[in-house]
């Protein structure tokens, strides 16, 4: 079976890999890149766990081969942070207690990022709807939400 | 073994869909096609990425009307203004489909082949009188988009060919259209029943022409000429919406499954009509 070389920019890095075809994105990041923040959760696109971004569309890096990541910029859970300094939206979910496992976690910040990149002021409706696809079993969604529209308001005051 | 391939032009892709050996998978969004190589259900020896292909990914306005890239994602298809005020109700099916992150990839093309009786936007582009080119080794021809599913799962392309771009004509005034699904719940499910209505009216409000599709209710979608035979000729009125109704009701051929018993999908799709009638029209009113 022959690998492909494939040339992307992660989270800012120029990034290059060689994968086999059937190899999704998620795999690739997680195994040969080690980027383990995305997470594995159903690998069918239902759960969110695996959200990234490719050109500043909001993904599942399951649905998606790692070959078509070529020439496109992916930005990943590990690139959110500045160094030690964590982005309002990862703040605003520690400070409202929206993760116990922690697992869906970096999808959730990933989706909400993407959300307010585009929506600065999105009402809890939209909040609600566009993090549909990002499930979590811990926390009922109701601090996730709080956190979300918490780090909006924030950001909008900067 | 599977093997990969993106050209960057129609003719070789055509050239490679239809040389190559074994079985070929056609890769647009991927949302349907990663769910079945990761579960086994599509065993292709090669997959041949159409996204390279220069115009397939996009949207522009043609003679008035709209050409959409088979490839172009649901949430590119959601943020065409100038789309969404010809056509709410493609627009409103096509973002029906799965969460924002399926949105991301999900395109019309993979929507139309992946042939579920349960497609959202399949109905809409339907009523829609929307057509396809589809290109393959004899050239390319143009089609209804309701004569390329032919049952669950299956399409009437032949080996080599894919689709290319969809085509919706150019809308005349007092015009509009509308799409409703049925779930248990808010989001993120598969159609119970769905229902598109395109219609136009004339200057004195009376419903001059409509097309009127049902989903998830036969083994492919259903244009149901005698659900719009009841609305044309008069305004939306209680007669016309029981008559509707009925005829819906008796297009009906659907399956008994987890979603829905046969008698309740019948019921509902009666139900879904006149509501997505009832849009269709007061959205045809507010466009002069």
């Amino acid at each position: 079976m022959s690998k492909h070389h494939v040339s992307t920019i992660i989270s800012g890095e120029p990034t290059e890999f060689l994968c086999e075809p059937q190899l999704t994105l998620l795999d690739v990041l997680r195994d040969e890149l080690n980027l383990t923040g995305s997470k594995e959760g159903c690998s069918s696109g239902d759960c969110g766990a695996c959200s990234v971004t490719v050109d500043g569309r909001l993904v599942c890096s399951c649905l998606m081969l790692a070959v078509e990541a070529e020439g496109h910029k992916i930005e990943t859970i590990e690139g959110m942070a500045r160094g030690n300094d964590l982005h309002p939206l990862q703040r605003k979910f520690l400070e409202h207690a929206a993760l116990q496992c922690g697992f869906c976690t970096p999808g959730l910040l990933v989706a909400a990022k993407a959300l307010l990149d585009r929506n600065p002021s999105p009402t809890e409706t939209e909040a609600r709807y566009w993090l549909a696809g990002n499930l979590c079993r811990c926390t009922g969604y109701d601090k996730v939400i709080r956190a979300v529209l918490d780090a909006a308001a924030e950001l909008r005051a900067e | 073994m599977l093997d990969y391939t993106a050209p960057s032009t129609v003719e070789e892709a055509v050239r490679i869909l239809a040389g190559a050996p074994g079985t070929v998978k056609v890769l647009s969004g991927g949302t349907d096609l990663l769910v079945q190589l990761r579960s086994g259900r599509a065993k292709p020896s090669l997959i041949v990425d159409i996204k390279n292909i220069p115009g397939i990914c996009g949207i522009r306005e043609r003679d008035g009307g709209f050409v959409i890239g088979a490839s172009t994602p649901a949430a590119v298809i959601g943020e065409c203004d100038a789309l969404q005020r010809a056509w709410p109700g493609v627009v409103e099916a096509a973002n029906l489909i799965g969460s924002t992150q399926v949105q991301g990839r999900a395109s019309l093309a993979g929507n139309l082949c992946n042939a579920s009786p349960a497609a959202d936007s399949v109905p809409a582009l339907i009523a829609a009188h929307a057509t396809c080119v589809v290109a393959g080794p004899k050239g390319r021809r143009e089609v209804p988009v309701e004569s390329v599913i032919t049952g669950p799962g299956r399409t009437s392309l032949s080996p080599g060919e894919f689709i290319l771009e969809f085509h919706l004509p150019k809308r005349p005034p007092r015009s509009s259209d509308a799409y409703l699904r049925f779930i248990p719940r808010t989001e993120m499910d598969i159609a119970v029943v769905g229902a598109a209505v395109s219609l136009t009216l004339d200057a004195g409000g009376v419903c001059a022409d409509a097309r009127v599709v049902l989903g998830a209710v036969a083994p492919t979608a259903i244009l149901v000429p005698e659900a719009a035979a009841a609305l044309v000729g008069r305004k939306l009125d209680e007669t016309s919406l029981a008559r509707l109704d009925q005829a819906a009701r008796r297009a009906c051929k659907p399956i008994d499954d987890k979603r829905g018993t046969i008698e309740y999908r019948i019921k509902v799709a009666g139900v879904l009509a006149r509501r997505t009638a009832t849009i269709a029209y007061e959205r045809a009113g507010e466009r002069q």
